[in-house]
């Protein structure tokens, strides 16, 4: 198939010469164009925010040494700092937070897991007519915005919320629960937005089983536990992978949920990024940051690559 | 394969309990915040019953300059990129399916999967340095403004729509294109014809799915946003930062309204689509036969 645009003029009704495959011009331009696009940007400005995070700050506009200076007559010299990553190993600062990360999204992920692995089974094991309706129910809130789905929270949390006027009214507590701005509220706000990352790329393992294994192992007289976790649960480690990923990994980088629900005294990776970057205008430290967090990220994002590289030439 | 008389067996009553808890732990939040927008109180939380309900949130809304500005331009900048995204993550779909090996085939595919991935924070820093490096060495985007914000949501949209052009092109019986160029039409009529209808619904998913994450997006746009081009998720993330107000609610509840609404609908036009084109096919097949 040719690239050409779809409003080029009516072709004339006479016999065409037998087609040759797309001309080289116009294939590429159907790869080139894409792959100029993302380079620009995509690929340069991770390469700026390396050549930043080797650089020092200072007070000026940008607010950053140059990595490279023309001299006249010496030509190129090249000032390559490593402080500002120094700094991130010498000051505790950062290393707490990024292990404060690192926890809040493995322990959130875990929670997605146990509440997501019952639904995405139910629905699997659901009336075939009844499964399109819940899949869908999975997916609408992820349609509407994430913003106001967690602001909605703020409300239930608060002090004087929902939540808390049904525990006292409950007596389950004397006093409202002190839930808003603690490290309780961030797992919730990440349980709950990102659950459907999780339901999905499990209920599509789960829905793919050959109910004739579990037939056979019933006849043979295995309990339903037994059935569940010698066959299903062994079968869907695929789909346990990709879910567990893509929690995991936006998580580790979550700024808007720890913003609005998370203690202000311990603070998200995220949120120290443009903290370094926007109040401190420290642009070297902040650059360096990032990059240490895309680092971490890289095994679990490389084998999330390699797993959806196989479910796309499955 | 799966035999179709065998089934899966049917979900318990545990599995079922724990999955009408999920959804009512994903809808409760959404409930709340419609219910309480219609609450006279302006302490959001607490339920004034002797003047509710009442619209007042929605009529303060409407009179509100600063929303309905920010509003307006995220519907720009979300459709605008939409656009952008098709058109080019069509592009990157048909590279990564249709054209085989060629060089930089790997790189293109690296390159259209790694911003699924990346963390936004990541994004925005590395596009605001990349504007004002751009700015620096060319003079240009001379201020950042709802171009800056569009380019830079192009470029994480572009992702999503290449993989969902990339699986529908994947699943396609390409023996009607090579039917269509025996039987003598050009290959701008077969793809008019033939290529863009198959492909229409992953066009449109793609469309949509650009444009909610657009119109979402607060933490790469506050990045690369200059003064005076703030987007409506910018604006709200600021009022709810110093807490809950009542007209976020009210501005909630119509655009979940929509939302639903809209989702609804399309999935309903693309079920309805499907379903007359298999019934069409059969009856090809009945008279062919």
């Amino acid at each position: 198939m040719s690239a050409q645009t779809p409003h080029a003029p009516h072709a004339p009704q006479v016999p065409q010469v037998p087609q040759v495959p797309p001309a080289r011009a116009s294939r590429a331009l159907v790869a080139g164009v894409p792959m100029l696009w993302l380079s620009v940007f995509f690929l340069i400005p991770l390469v700026i925010v390396l050549k930043i995070s080797l650089s020092e700050a200072r007070l000026a506009m940008p607010p950053y040494t140059p990595l490279v200076e023309w001299v006249r007559g010496q030509g190129a010299s090249l000032h390559a700092h490593l402080d500002n990553y120094r700094l991130l190993f010498s000051d505790p600062l950062y290393a707490d937070s990024l292990l404060y990360s690192l926890r809040v999204a493995a322990g959130s992920t875990v929670c997605c897991l146990l509440l997501g692995y019952p639904m995405a089974l139910a629905i699997a094991r659901a009336v075939p007519e009844r499964r399109h309706l819940l899949l869908m129910a999975i997916i609408l809130p992820f349609w509407t915005s994430f913003l106001l789905r967690v602001y909605a929270w703020i409300g239930l949390l608060q002090d004087d919320g929902v939540i808390n006027h049904v525990l006292l009214a409950l007596h389950l507590t004397h006093r409202p629960l002190r839930m808003v701005n603690t490290t309780f509220a961030v797992y919730l706000g990440i349980v709950y937005s990102y659950l459907p990352f999780m339901v999905l790329p499990l209920y599509a393992n789960l829905e793919k089983h050959d109910a004739a294994l579990l037939e056979a192992a019933a006849d043979l007289g295995a309990r339903p536990w037994q059935r569940f976790r010698r066959i299903t649960l062994p079968l869907s480690v695929p789909g346990i992978i990709a879910g567990v990923l893509l929690v995991f990994i936006p998580a580790v980088g979550e700024f808007v949920i720890p913003s609005l629900l998370g203690p202000a005294s311990q603070l998200m990776i995220g949120r120290v990024i443009s903290t370094e970057f926007f109040e401190n205008r420290d642009w070297p430290v902040a650059s360096a940051l990032a990059l240490l967090l895309l680092a971490l990220l890289l095994a679990p994002i490389l084998i999330l690559q390699r797993y959806r590289g196989r479910e796309l030439s499955a | 394969m799966r035999q179709g008389v065998q089934r899966l067996p049917r979900a318990s009553g545990l599995l079922a309990g724990a999955l009408a808890l999920g959804l009512a732990f994903l809808y409760l939040p959404i409930v709340s915040l419609v219910v309480f927008s219609f609450n006279a109180s302006r302490l959001v939380t607490v339920w004034d019953a002797a003047h509710s309900p009442t619209l007042r949130w929605y009529v303060e809304l409407l009179h509100n300059a600063q929303i309905l500005q920010a509003a307006r331009l995220s519907v720009l900048i979300a459709s605008m990129n939409a656009c952008g995204a098709v058109v080019l993550g069509t592009f990157a779909g048909f590279a990564l399916t249709r054209l085989g090996g060629f060089r930089g085939r790997a790189l293109l595919a690296a390159l259209t999967t790694a911003p699924l991935v990346m963390p936004e924070i990541i994004t925005g820093l590395s596009l605001l340095l990349l504007f004002i490096a751009l700015q620096q060495l060319l003079g240009w985007p001379a201020r950042r403004d709802a171009t800056t914000i569009t380019l830079a949501h192009i470029s994480f949209s572009v992702s999503y729509v290449a993989i969902i052009v990339q699986a529908r092109l994947a699943g396609f019986d390409r023996s009607l294109e090579e039917a269509a160029l025996d039987l003598g039409a050009t290959p701008v009529r077969v793809f008019r014809r033939i290529t863009l209808p198959l492909i229409a619904p992953a066009l449109l998913s793609g469309w949509l799915l650009s444009f909610t994450l657009s119109w979402d997006d607060v933490v790469i746009s506050q990045f690369v946003a200059g003064p005076g081009s703030s987007t409506l998720p910018m604006v709200i993330f600021s009022k709810v930062r110093l807490g809950v107000s009542p007209d976020v609610n009210a501005l909630a509840t119509l655009l979940i309204t929509l939302v639903a609404a809209g989702v609804i609908g399309s999935t309903l036009w693309l079920q309805r689509r499907d379903r007359r084109r298999i019934r069409e096919l059969q009856q090809a097949q009945a008279q062919g036969a």
